[in-house]
């Protein structure tokens, strides 16, 4: 393993209920957070190579924590997301690092499919940050009921010289989903779009 | 007999590997279980509210069984509980309290013969409240090892008319604890203490 981690969280949110009416059924969603240190925290370092490589184990790796979190077949997820949070001493670059070059292939080995862009935000912070994961169809990024997001937050991290990784997936979107547009027995899963 | 509404269930679990020292070759896990319900007596003062407390206990057992799941499916792995409440705006303390009886049933039921008296808090507040639920020896109460505290809390939760609860298991000694005290190998077991 290239990454130093301290800790693995993961979260598994169910909503069964909305304004008084049933979710039948309910809404589930994922997240595993990887809180590792930071390579090149509290210096400039031009090469991040090395955050890079740490992305691709992160990907695989979050990934399946949070499927096995969910407790589906890796093939039944429906939507995804990713996201990172940099500690003070860090900068946002290096969650660009761990999140864009290499992070996305190995997520999308687990589930088998994912034609559609994964949704990401980054953002630096202290200890307790809340991190927003945003959500998306994994095979067509138009479905409507689809667009979600997810918050994450650990009181103790990331440290300065830290970052959290985060990988998100559901089996449903948004509990009660009723504002139309592409639904996603529409997808036609060529372009990742629709 | 009042109906147990639940909006959501929430799962989260930490492993952890290392708090800056030597990497821990067992990693602490650390999880909590978490339910959004509706306060049947938000809004005004119920003289009579004792009766929920057993209309609560299948719920305490599902969130306690959960736990286990979550920290690898065997009671014997849990060394550590812990419950607590967050009472939504439109509810009093005492609503907080109602879940001392279910919660800590539950979780005793779930482990066999755990003798520590199970360490609570709880507060009212609103939606983003987090809650710090004191973590304690299953068995030993003095086991200083074990004193340790796990934040919890949902961005959405409680709303007014809600009620957070939370159980907390976990299957240690904080990760790098050396402050003394009574060791887990050389409690008594016969008073809960020590």
């Amino acid at each position: 393993m290239k990454a130093n981690i301290r800790k693995i969280a993961t979260f598994v949110e169910e909503t069964r209920n909305e304004m008084g009416r049933t979710v039948d059924p309910p809404t589930r969603r994922a997240a595993a957070v990887a809180v590792i240190e930071n390579p090149c925290a509290g210096k400039y370092v031009e090469d991040l190579s090395e955050l890079i490589a740490i992305g691709e184990e992160l990907g695989e790796l979050l990934t399946l924590r949070a499927v096995a979190a969910l407790g589906i077949p890796a093939t039944a997820v429906e939507s995804y997301g990713k996201a990172a949070a940099v500690g003070e001493n860090g900068e946002i670059e290096h969650a660009a690092a761990i999140l864009h070059p290499k992070l996305g292939a190995p997520v999308r080995k687990v589930l088998g499919k994912g034609a559609a862009l994964i949704p990401s935000s980054k953002k630096r912070g202290g200890l307790g940050v809340g991190l927003d994961v945003p959500l998306g169809h994994k095979d067509a990024a138009f479905v409507r009921s689809h667009f979600d997001g997810i918050e994450v937050r650990i009181n103790d991290a990331p440290r300065a010289n830290e970052i959290m990784v985060a990988v998100a997936v559901t089996d449903s979107g948004r509990p009660l989903a009723r504002v139309g547009g592409l639904t996603k027995d529409q997808i036609k899963g060529e372009d990742g779009l629709r | 007999m009042l109906e147990v509404r639940v909006r959501k269930k929430f799962v989260a679990v930490e492993e952890i590997f290392h708090e800056g020292g030597p990497v821990s070759p067992a990693p602490l896990r650390r999880a909590a279980a978490l339910a959004v319900i509706h306060n049947p007596f938000a809004g005004s003062y119920v003289a009579e509210i004792a009766g929920f407390m057993n209309d609560l206990k299948p719920l305490g057992l599902e969130m306690a069984q959960s736990l286990i799941s979550a920290l690898g499916g065997d009671p014997k792995f849990v060394q550590g509980y812990g419950k607590g409440a967050i009472v939504g705006a439109a509810g009093e303390i005492e609503h907080g309290a109602l879940w001392h009886v279910p919660g800590g049933y539950a979780m005793r039921e779930i482990l066999g013969d755990a003798k520590a008296i199970v360490a609570s808090t709880k507060k009212v507040g609103g939606p983003g409240t987090r809650l710090d639920v004191p973590i304690t020896h299953i068995n030993a109460s003095y086991v200083r090892s074990h004193f340790d505290a796990m934040e919890v809390g949902l961005a959405d939760a409680p709303r007014a008319d809600e009620i957070l609860l939370a159980l907390v298991m976990t299957t240690g000694a904080r990760v790098h604890a050396r402050v003394g005290g009574l060791k887990a190998s050389e409690i008594k077991g016969e008073d809960g203490l020590r």
